[in-house]
């Protein structure tokens, strides 16, 4: 076994399923320890990516080394050092939630005195000891997931890896979800890669990439792509928009745009943006706001359009995707 | 919530990941594999008690009702009871269907999700699909078990002798058609094909095997695919067998226990055994080779 720096590695790795590129020549590295976030709408190229690196998947082109190990020259290396929570439910409905682990632990050769110690350790980490011999099929949306991250980490994997781990979940559940991924990694020395196209979720990470279209389009730590977009969002509202606009644009060399609100425009300093703007813009000023730049904007700008819209489109290409098949088939 | 997170830090100790799994998987890891999808199954089938039942209606349905029914038409000499002809095929069909329901949960598996836990973990296809067999072969088992009982009631005695060989060919035919039902199920992708197999596979397999009607003055074309039929061969056996014990008289076992013959030639019992033996063994191995390369 060679020693890595990286705790996953990966150079140009590509899938192509015939005509359609899945992933097109992704290179990233995550070091031990780190969040990492794959960040892009639905049909990016996120879960494949995962299913590569899992080894679910082989890829067409490019190499992956995930805790060491070569993903297509070792897989069963690989897969005695990764959990992974999917995005769709993976759990024995008709077991209970203890028989769930204990099915696991063997699975991956557990020794038994050190099972025995894991498995109260994780369900307490979740919060579902005392649910411990309830069948699954009675919990909760929430619970399974819950029950899922718990089995993932049940035989201390080096990595774990979470493809939309709150996905379908409503809001309240999701935060909940959050708070234990948060647990986990300050209590356990271990490398998180998770992809996600919620926007807010993805500043949990240490560092993100976003991906679309099968490409990785930037990397780098939440608060630095936000500054690297740079402007501040400002909203304003005045007693005569139509002026404040021409004004703002004679004045300040800012083009605004008119929404339904008001207007809307950005400066590279909004707080001491707004100061001047009192002091010289010579219509009264009903309300104003700023906005810090979101991860939506680092989307929107490295894309050139916002998230929503990205997954329209690429739904559109899944749902394009059999006529392709049919026609080639012909 | 704030309960919870107090109970987890007392609980959660500052354990660095341990990597203490030894590389390269050997026979015993992939017995410990097996074991375990081995016991998955036989604990959701001890839960399914109204399973259990129902897969019991149908051939005590067979045997009490058309087994009745039909003994008037059919003239056995001797006043023998024509159900103790038609046991060993009721045996075999319990056993056929529950074997193939088990196997065919692997599309349940699938369409749930749980197979993919089973498919990323660090362990060999195989010993998933072993596993898998030897549940649905151990819960067909049990089944057929649970119908030996009623032996006496269609005058099979109830011979030890007679007991430990029935048991050894109903664990041989279990395990053949679990084989077979995993076999046909490692493709198929959708929960609704199940009723493709039925039609296609498992009744035809009923009733070539000659478990309610005896198949040696068939037409020449149906006797033909009888041959075909792999569960005929145990059929014949377990009937050979019940039929010493019951002492037949010759002119029943005549009629109702003929035989299979090859052109001729009389299969004795070992050979049928050995027939069945390596038909399981060619499915099984049909079976991994499947789902090793799907997926």
């Amino acid at each position: 076994m060679e020693l890595a720096e990286s705790t996953v590695e990966v150079r140009g790795l590509e899938k192509r399923y015939g005509d359609l590129e899945a992933v097109r020549g992704v290179s990233f590295d995550v070091a031990p320890g780190e969040t990492f976030g794959f960040l892009g709408p639905n049909g990016a190229g996120k879960s494949t990516t995962i299913s590569m690196l899992c080894t679910l998947i082989r890829p067409t082109g490019g190499s992956a080394r995930v805790a060491g190990f070569d993903v297509t020259k070792n897989p069963l290396g690989v897969r005695r050092r990764i959990g992974l929570v999917f995005q769709d439910p993976t759990l024995d409905e008709y077991l209970t939630a203890l028989e769930n682990l204990q099915f696991h632990a063997q699975l991956y050769r557990m020794p038994r005195d050190r099972a025995a110690e894991r498995i109260p350790a994780v369900l307490e980490m979740v919060g579902l000891w005392e649910r411990r011999k309830g069948l699954v099929r009675t919990f909760s949306g929430g619970m399974k997931r819950r029950l899922e991250i718990a089995r993932g980490l049940l035989h201390s994997p080096q990595v774990l890896f979470l493809d939309e781990p709150t996905v379908g979940l409503d809001p309240q559940t999701r935060v909940h979800i959050w708070d234990y991924i948060q647990t986990l990694r300050d209590r356990e020395a271990i490398t998180i890669f998770l992809t996600t196209h919620y926007m807010d979720e993805a500043e949990y990470c240490g560092r993100i990439a976003i991906i679309d279209n099968g490409e990785i389009v930037t990397m780098d730590t939440p608060d630095a792509l936000k500054a690297a977009v740079g402007k501040d969002r400002i909203e304003l509202r005045t007693e005569d928009d139509a002026r404040a606009r021409r004004e703002l644009d004679e004045r300040f060399r800012i083009e605004a745009t008119t929404t339904s609100e008001g207007l809307t425009f950005h400066v590279a300093e909004g707080e001491e943006f707004v100061p001047r703007l009192f002091a010289e813009l010579p219509v009264g000023i009903k309300a104003v706001s700023i906005a810090r730049p979101t991860l939506d904007d680092v989307f929107m700008r490295h894309t050139g359009r916002t998230i929503r819209d990205a997954e329209s489109s690429s739904a559109d290409r899944l749902m394009m995707n059999p006529m392709v098949r049919a026609r080639r088939s012909r | 919530m704030t309960t919870t997170a107090t109970r987890q830090s007392a609980a959660m100790p500052d354990v660095a990941p341990v990597v203490d799994l030894t590389e390269g998987a050997t026979w015993y890891d992939d017995l410990r594999a097996a074991r375990v999808v081995w016991k998955r199954e036989i604990i959701r089938f001890s839960r399914n008690r109204i399973r259990i039942l129902t897969s019991l209606a149908q051939p005590v349905l067979f045997l009490f009702v058309l087994g009745t029914g039909l003994a008037p038409v059919i003239k056995v000499p001797g006043g023998f009871d024509f159900r103790t002809f038609m046991f060993p095929g009721v045996i075999a069909m319990t056993i056929l269907f529950t074997a193939i329901f088990s196997a065919v949960s692997i599309v349940w598996d699938r369409e749930f999700g749980f197979l993919r836990e089973m498919l990323v973990a660090p362990v060999r296809r195989g010993a998933i699909m072993i596993g898998k067999c030897a549940g649905g072969a151990t819960v067909a088992t049990l089944q057929g078990i649970i119908m030996l009982i009623l032996a006496g009631l269609v005058h099979v005695p109830y011979s030890p002798l007679l007991i430990i060989e029935l048991l050894g060919m109903m664990v041989l035919t279990a395990t053949m058609l679990t084989a077979f039902g995993l076999f046909l199920a490692a493709r198929i992708q959708e929960i609704e094909s199940f009723q493709v197999v039925m039609q296609l596979f498992v009744l035809p397999m009923f009733f070539l095997a000659g478990a309610v009607f005896p198949i040696n003055r068939l037409p020449t074309w149906l006797g033909t695919l009888t041959r075909f039929d792999p569960l005929a061969y145990v059929v014949d056996a377990m009937r050979k067998t019940v039929f010493t014990y019951a002492h037949a008289p010759r002119t029943v076992r005549r009629t109702l226990d003929p035989g299979i013959t090859w052109g001729g030639w009389h299969l004795p019992l070992g050979v049928e055994l050995g027939l069945v033996v390596l038909v399981a063994a060619a499915l099984l191995g049909g079976a991994i080779a499947q789902f090793t390369r799907t997926e």
